[in-house]
């Protein structure tokens, strides 16, 4: 794997030449193999860690055991927040979906003015701070004495995770077109019908994409979960950044270790079913 | 002819019914995004007690300086991580671009797991690596390079560098997509004409791409200044960034008009910088094309 194109070599050649070429790939190539190792770095080290035989903290570690994932199932209080935050995500990725989805057929093809300011409120949270956002719903839900839930939750939730469904759909339906649904309409079939029978498979890539994102972003969240959830709520992320900031808890390692690897099944399974990287990778992402 | 008079009553009905289709995530978002921010802003206008229009909190915000240190430190952390991911992301997008297809996929692996991990699971790395008994004081230690273990965990230092590893990610993806709506004719044409590779990066590739690197920078900014788990984790109790303190002031000291006000301010420095950053993202769109 060079960064040459092969191109280059019809170049003019001389020792000025070659030394530009040899010194902007050499460049190029350690700063990015150096980035990928650091960003590879963090993930590798907990799963090691994870893995530690000793009391505490500490890398390398002495040696190796299974004893903090064992000791993970006499926890019952984080497999309750397991519980909480699947419940939360799998809720927020649920009414995303189907408000995201429906609110994308109206919005792709038109070129209304209401559209581009829908499209502006949809994105707005991706660049909004989300302890504003929790805190902001937070105040309003007091005001209006909401007591604090697993629904408020995923209200939060939602409103943060709307713009990767929105943006995920808009891009499938944009690259669709209207013709398909056009000649659905013209030989008679109901908005329904086309719509579970011709849109909907032609634009699924991009629903389960955004459905994956936002899964993952209310599965991970924090910011917006410390205002709107409480005791009785309490979230994996949050209980792990306490065990975390707290005492350096280990157990915090095999949580990681498992999640690590979860998220990398996940991650296997959606490029391969809907081209997970070729969607993050397009101009819209 | 009865064919020719179906679909027109039809088409006509149809744009109704499509934009009614908005209507129920319009409605959430207002209920539940649109009204809470408002109440938040109007908040950040009250006296702690009691009801009445003031701006005291915002007094009070700008003239206690370890406020105005909060603010400066959350606005130099944003630049320095937008800087670092700039500096280390644009190689590794270039690097992506140019593998071939095999490489391509081992690679994505690579930016998208840590991209994909829970932040939480990715600062908790962070802290092995940084800690007194982490990784790079073992390495150095062990090394002889330093006898006692240096301080990098709870550190302004740390606290950039955990950052920087979290939101690369999301630039280099941002980078790979503008990469690839160049047309590869032009890096050629110009090494052809014997511009030489840095010539050619310095003044096709890299204007070219300005437009991902905008969009890269702006949401890493964002993502940066509007961090929790991080700077708390990795900063400890001593170092304070905005979501630090608008967490403590409206959680635990349940100061809300206080901390509604530094709500407030943050999300005005988020958006000078978002509205300066896209204006020149639009005016490189326009010279790229």
């Amino acid at each position: 794997m060079t960064v040459d194109s092969p191109r280059a070599a019809h170049a003019s050649t001389g020792d000025l030449t070659q030394l530009d070429r040899i010194s902007f790939s050499w460049v190029i190539t350690s700063i990015a193999l150096f980035s990928l190792f650091v960003l590879t770095l963090p993930t590798l080290i907990v799963l090691i860690a994870s893995l530690s035989s000793a009391q505490t903290l500490q890398f390398p570690p002495p040696g190796f055991s299974f004893q903090w994932y064992i000791s993970l199932f006499n926890y019952p209080e984080l497999w309750s927040a397991a519980v909480t935050s699947l419940q939360a995500a799998v809720g927020t990725t649920v009414i995303c979906v189907v408000l995201g989805v429906c609110a994308c057929l109206a919005m792709a093809g038109s070129r209304a003015n209401w559209v581009s300011a829908m499209d502006a409120l949809v994105m707005s949270p991706l660049a909004l701070p989300g302890v504003a956002v929790g805190l902001g719903i937070l105040t309003y839900l007091s005001l209006m004495g909401v007591r604090l839930s697993i629904w408020t939750l995923m209200i939060g939730h939602v409103v943060i995770c709307i713009p990767y469904v929105v943006r995920t759909t808009l891009a499938s339906l944009s690259q669709l077109g209207s013709a398909m649904n056009e000649a659905s309409t013209v030989l008679g079939a109901s908005p329904q019908y086309t719509f579970f029978h011709v849109t909907l498979p032609l634009i699924q890539q991009g629903v389960i994409i955004g459905a994956f994102m936002t899964f993952l972003t209310s599965f991970d969240n924090i910011t917006v979960s410390l205002f709107l959830s409480d005791a009785r709520t309490e979230v994996l992320p949050i209980r792990m950044w306490s065990m975390i900031e707290n005492d350096l808890d280990v157990r915090a390692a095999a949580i990681s270790g498992i999640l690590i690897v979860i998220t990398a099944i996940f991650m296997i399974v959606m490029e391969r079913a809907s081209g997970l990287s070729k969607s993050l990778m397009s101009d819209r992402a | 002819m009865s064919v020719a008079n179906l679909p027109t009553p039809k088409r006509k009905k149809l744009p109704l019914t499509q934009g009614q289709l908005a209507l129920p995530l319009a409605a959430f978002l207002t209920l539940f995004y649109v009204i809470p921010m408002v109440v938040l802003l109007a908040a950040s206008f009250q006296p702690a007690r009691g009801g009445g229009f003031t701006l005291a909190q915002y007094a009070e915000f700008f003239t206690d300086s370890a406020n105005i240190r909060v603010l400066t430190l959350t606005f130099w952390l944003g630049l320095q991580v937008t800087i670092a991911c700039l500096i280390f992301g644009y190689p590794v997008a270039y690097f992506y671009h140019q593998a071939t297809a095999r490489w391509k996929t081992i690679l994505t692996f690579l930016i998208l797991l840590p991209l994909l991990t829970s932040a939480v699971v990715r600062t908790f790395g962070w802290v092995v690596i940084l800690g007194r008994q982490g990784l790079i004081n073992s390495l150095l230690v062990g090394l002889g390079m330093i006898d006692e273990p240096i301080k990098l965990l709870f550190t302004h230092l740390g606290v950039a560098m955990a950052m920087t590893q979290i939101w690369l990610p999301l630039m280099v993806l941002s980078i790979i997509a503008s990469l690839s709506q160049i047309d590869p004719r032009l890096a050629a044409a110009s090494e052809s004409l014997g511009g030489g590779k840095w010539r050619t990066f310095w003044q096709i590739t890299l204007p070219l791409s300005l437009p991902g690197i905008i969009s890269g920078c702006l949401l890493v900014f964002a993502l940066t200044v509007s961090s929790f788990v991080t700077p708390s984790i990795i900063g400890g109790g001593q170092l304070m960034y905005m979501p630090t303190l608008i967490y403590q002031q409206g959680v635990v000291l349940l100061n809300k008009p206080f901390a509604a006000a530094v709500s407030a301010v943050l999300l005005i420095m988020v958006l000078i910088v978002v509205f300066l950053l896209s204006t020149l993202g639009q005016r490189t769109r326009k010279y790229v094309q």
